[in-house]
């Protein structure tokens, strides 16, 4: 049973290279079998099951093929794979080196957010020393296995937090996601068969590895399992990292972590949901509101629409800029935001932007113009009373 | 025996982000797993796997609209406009870029579809800035067209009514007006995967994206090769020609100014297209009338000089197989062709050391400028500097290139005014002229109607096609009918991006007269030709030219020709900058067909039989092809220009 704790609990406990060395004492089909049998889902927030995308990029026939650690946090509000690369790096690696093991891949990339230079020098240190212990190299640990990893830097492009962009932008290009499909696991980086997980996910995955799927399936529910790290900030007395089981409400959440009170939480960052009070029986879960970690803490006196301002000029300075309904349509919420306001917005023009809202949830390219709605979309659901009647000057 | 140098994905420059899918499909459709099934709004049908949505749908009759879409190009999924209702999937598709690779079951056209297109077209138009009746491609534009079948009734998110960008006319041949842009980066693709020049780049991010040159230097300063390909591609005005119309009506209305023009062969084959007539309707005739009835004093055809340009780059190549076969010398070979002023300037800036390989035999829009000025003038005794000189061209280069400095051989400007293809029509339309119900009319002496080896120009292998009909009979003796049936030198032809042809000399022949009017001629016979093999090539599109170019620096196949033609444009010059819009594949292979039918029609088809170009030699270049006269006035230099532009 995971911890309701604050700071890495399960992770820390964890025994060095445990997990590798039970996955190279095995073939690769049980390896991802392993995998697959925990339920373990990406923690960077689509959840997309891990074991399926092994199992694509096994299966798919190329001489080289990358395992790719996408360390580029820049949810706002998401902070917990920073935690995990200064405390815990070696689980990372570990996790994916068994990737590499488990997908016949034979290089590896660590994609480091830009604004997290400063853990280079002891990362490259962790690197270093992994290979002097022949973790990484030829033959690890005795096995046929070879594998490096480098470390290669964002350059503060959110986008680039897409598993498209991230390899546009590691080719050199401008960091802008491309069609899908084919897929990564299909074609990636240099057109290869590719693995993109989170830093979390690969952590979570030298724990099944180490302590078997059946442990794993035992924290959290039945489809969302295992434990999870969570960025929480805002308005509550212990903003910071915390592990939770998935399946714990945000009710649950917030009497942890010093936030009762709050009238609205912000699950999943700024291209997350904004919950309302009344929800907060919701689960954090896959099947209830999905969450890569990030939770921000409304206190009864925030200005619900000055949230949603600020989340869309966050949206309107990221998007790539590649496809209409994001790199125009964050702009024209951001203005009806503005709008409503000022008490300037009507009833119906807001219901064209909510209108726009849908569209560009259904029709943006990839997943920053398809998710950068929501937020606005929920405020204006929940809040309507609140957000409505303006006047130019603040609040009615 | 032909090689050809293959276009692959995996030579694209363009970012995966713009470019097509990599699904590996089996060649026989019979084949299991060759073909899937797919259901588009009911319609069920097999299709090759990996076929997108888009081509599909097409091929049962379903039109979906697109935007960033263009046959030409690489698969963006941009715009958005096409998307599609996929079912089991959450979110609607790009049917232009999604490709089918399983059983799926696609609606085209639902509630949700037509709401997200409605909105996606809304939201171009809230920052397109215009009004379609002080627009140049006002009836020609996709956005209106778009909003037109969308029944746009009002801007839904507002419209931008005031400029945020100045028009960048600094460029002799392309006009960029940003506040038209709708960010379909048709024009990027274009410019950095189909010519691979790399001129235009989306900058910025967000709705602060814009298209720009390298440090947003205006483009008459940047390396752009003023091929205009990226206009043809243009859905919007964003992109045009510079378009000197205004100008030349003032010339016609001045009666002291005698306005003469010249007509190259591609545009006959597509000014029908102005007028509602599919591509490659042939209205040479019908034009030549036209034009002297909106108040052109004479009309003359550019094939004149496209046949003094063989003999004189055709003279040119034997002088230098001379100096390096028998002679020993260390001469520039293989010869490259000079007529593409795109193709001349890509050089100038990209392969500055290769310039000594370009024929310095000037286009034939500009021979013929300078004859006009000095030969033509004489003849009919006009002062030449009450001579204006246009030139019809199908080819936005041409504006710059009669604007080099260096193009004033006569002691005048040589050309004064490119006009294209386009433009001329506008012209007529704004005349009340109906072309197609036109009057044939022939064109103006003293240059006459030329032969069928100037029509061929008009499209790649042309050039070289013409060049072997007359090089073979200068020295062969033999007639090229004998050689190549019908004189059809069919290796040449086609559309493959690089053509490599081999042809032996089969036998030779006297010196002709019209070579031994040059005096200095280093040769009387053909004896050091006997047994020679002619190795040439031909290419087109900028991407091919640079493969060309860099296999002969690597000392490849193509380092052991002796002649090649370049044309900047697909297609040759009927893909040209100042074409008709649209284009595509099926287009200009209509303007090709139309071209090769009106070189089978006439009688003469071999420019030294042109008797137009004979009596020229014999009356002004006295001193014979390559003489000192024929230097002076249809030869050039070039200049070596770089990537780096100060």
């Amino acid at each position: 049973m995971s911890a309701v704790k604050k700071g890495l609990v399960t992770f820390a406990a964890a025994v060095p290279e445990e997990g590798l060395k039970a996955a190279l004492a095995r073939p690769r089909s049980e390896v991802i079998a392993e995998v697959t049998a925990s339920k373990l889902r990406g923690r960077g927030g689509a959840g997309f099951p891990t074991g399926v995308k092994w199992n694509l990029a096994a299966a798919a026939t190329a001489p080289a093929k990358w395992v790719v650690c996408n360390a580029d946090e820049g949810e706002p509000g998401t902070f917990k794979d920073r935690v995990i690369l200064a405390e815990v790096p070696d689980l990372v690696l570990e996790g994916m080196t068994i990737a590499a093991w488990a997908i016949g891949a034979a290089r590896g990339v660590l994609y480091l957010r830009g604004e997290y230079a400063y853990l280079r020098d002891s990362l490259e240190k962790v690197l270093a020393r992994r290979r002097e212990k022949g973790l990484l190299g030829t033959g690890i640990l005795g096995s046929p296995l070879s594998f490096d990893v480098e470390i290669r830097m964002g350059s503060g492009a959110y986008v680039c937090g897409e598993e498209t962009a991230l390899i546009e932008s590691l080719e050199g290009h401008r960091g802008e996601p491309r069609n899908r499909p084919p897929f990564p696991v299909d074609c990636g980086y240099r057109s290869e068969p590719t693995i993109v997980n989170n830093v979390e996910t690969f952590a979570c995955a030298a724990m099944v590895l180490a302590k078997g799927a059946e442990w794993f399936r035992g924290i959290g529910t039945e489809v969302s399992t295992g434990p999870k790290l969570f960025s929480v900030s805002g308005d509550c007395r212990e903003p910071g990292v915390w592990e939770f089981p998935l399946g714990i409400t945000i009710a649950g959440l917030l009497a942890a972590v010093g936030g009762e009170g709050a009238k609205a939480v912000q699950v999943g960052g700024a291209s997350g949901r904004c919950v309302p009070a009344s929800e907060f029986g919701r689960t954090l879960a896959f099947e209830g509101v999905p969450t890569g970690g990030s939770i921000i803490v409304f206190g009864p006196r925030r200005d619900m629409l000055h949230v949603a301002e600020n989340f869309l000029e966050f949206f309107v300075d990221e998007s790539c800029g590649q496809c209409t309904p994001c790199r125009e349509g964050n702009a024209k919420l951001l203005e009806g935001v503005r709008m409503l306001r000022e008490g300037r917005c009507s009833w119906a023009y807001l219901q064209e932007l909510q209108k726009l809202g849908e569209v560009m949830q259904l029709a943006s390219k990839c997943g920053l113009g398809q998710s950068s709605p929501n937020a606005f979309l929920s405020i204006v659901e929940h809040f309507r009373p609140e957000i409505m009647g303006r006047t130019a000057g603040g609040n009615a | 025996m032909s090689s050809r140098i293959e276009r692959t994905a995996s030579i694209s420059r363009a970012p995966v982000s713009q470019r097509g899918h990599v699904v590996p499909v089996s060649a026989d459709p019979e084949a299991i797993g060759g073909t899937v099934s797919v259901t588009i709004d009911g319609i069920e049908a097999k299709v090759p796997l990996g076929t997108t949505i888009l081509d599909a749908a097409r091929a049962l009759g379903l039109k979906i609209p697109t935007l960033c879409h263009h046959p030409d190009l690489e698969v963006a999924g941009v715009c958005r406009i096409c998307v599609v209702e996929v079912e089991g999937q959450r979110t609607l598709q790009a049917a232009c870029a999604f490709p089918i690779t399983s059983p799926i079951r696609v609606q085209t056209h639902t509630r949700k579809v037509r709401q997200a297109r409605r909105r996606i077209l809304d939201l171009m138009l809230s920052k397109h800035v215009g009004e379609c009746y002080t627009c140049f491609r006002n009836l020609n534009c996709e956005l209106q067209t778009l909003a037109k079948e969308y029944g746009v009734d009002f801007f839904r998110f507002g419209h931008e009514a005031a400029r945020r960008h100045q028009v960048d006319d600094s460029s002799y041949s392309v006009r960029r007006d940003m506040d038209k842009c709708i960010l379909c980066r048709r024009c990027v693709r274009t410019c950095i995967d189909l010519q691979e020049v790399g001129v235009l780049e989306a900058v910025g991010r967000s709705d602060g994206t814009r298209i720009a040159t390298f440090l947003d230097k205006p483009l008459n300063d940047v390396v752009c090769i003023n091929c205009g390909q990226c206009i043809n591609r243009c859905p919007t005005a964003a992109l045009g020609a510079m378009d000197p119309t205004d100008d030349v009506w003032i010339d016609i209305n001045d009666p002291k100014k005698h306005v003469v023009i010249q007509t190259a062969p591609a545009p006959r084959a597509a000014i029908g297209e102005c007028f509602g007539l599919p591509p490659g309707t042939p209205l040479t005739f019908e034009m030549n009338t036209a034009m002297k009835t909106i108040g052109f004093d004479r009309v003359f055809d550019t094939n004149f000089t496209a046949d003094l340009t063989i003999i004189e780059e055709g003279t040119e190549l034997l002088l230098r197989l001379h100096e390096a076969l028998v002679q020993k010398k260390d001469v520039a070979l293989p010869q490259f062709t000079s007529c593409s002023p795109g193709w001349v300037k890509y050089l100038e800036h990209f392969y500055p050391e290769m310039i000594p390989n370009l024929s310095t035999a000037k286009s034939p829009q500009q021979m013929f400028g300078a004859l006009i000025k000095t030969f033509y003038a004489q003849k009919a005794g006009i002062d030449p500097a009450s001579i204006v000189a246009c030139a019809l061209m199908p080819c936005s280069a041409k504006k710059y290139e009669c604007n080099r400095p260096e193009m004033c051989d006569s002691g005048h400007k040589d050309v004064d005014y490119g006009l294209v293809t386009r433009e001329l029509g506008q012209m007529f339309h704004e005349a009340g002229i109906d072309l197609p119900k036109m009057p044939k009319g022939s064109f103006d002496d003293p240059f006459g109607t030329a032969t069928g080896s100037g029509v061929i120009f008009g499209a790649t292998g042309g050039v070289m096609e013409a060049a072997i009909r007359t090089v073979v009979e200068l020295v062969t003796g033999l007639k090229i009918e004998d050689v190549f049936a019908h004189a059809d030198v069919l290796p040449v032809r086609g559309f493959d991006g690089v053509r490599y042809v081999e042809l032996p000399i089969p036998a030779i022949g006297e010196v002709p007269d019209l070579l031994k009017m040059n005096k200095g001629l280093p040769f009387s016979d053909w004896k050091w030709l006997e047994g020679a093999v002619l190795k040439v090539a031909v290419c087109h599109g900028t991407a091919n030219a640079k493969r060309v170019v860099e296999d002969i620096k690597a000392g490849g196949t193509f380092s052991k020709c002796h002649f090649i033609e370049f044309m900047a444009c697909p297609g040759g010059c009927l893909g040209g900058g100042g074409m008709p819009i649209p284009t595509s594949p099926e287009i200009r292979a209509a303007r090709a067909k139309a071209i090769y039918a009106e070189d089978a029609s006439y009688e003469i088809r071999k420019a030294h039989e042109n008797p137009a170009v004979i009596r020229l030699y014999q009356e002004f270049l006295t001193d014979g092809p390559c003489g000192e006269k024929s230097h002076h006035l249809l030869h050039t230099h070039y200049t070596p220009r770089g990537k780096y532009i100060a």
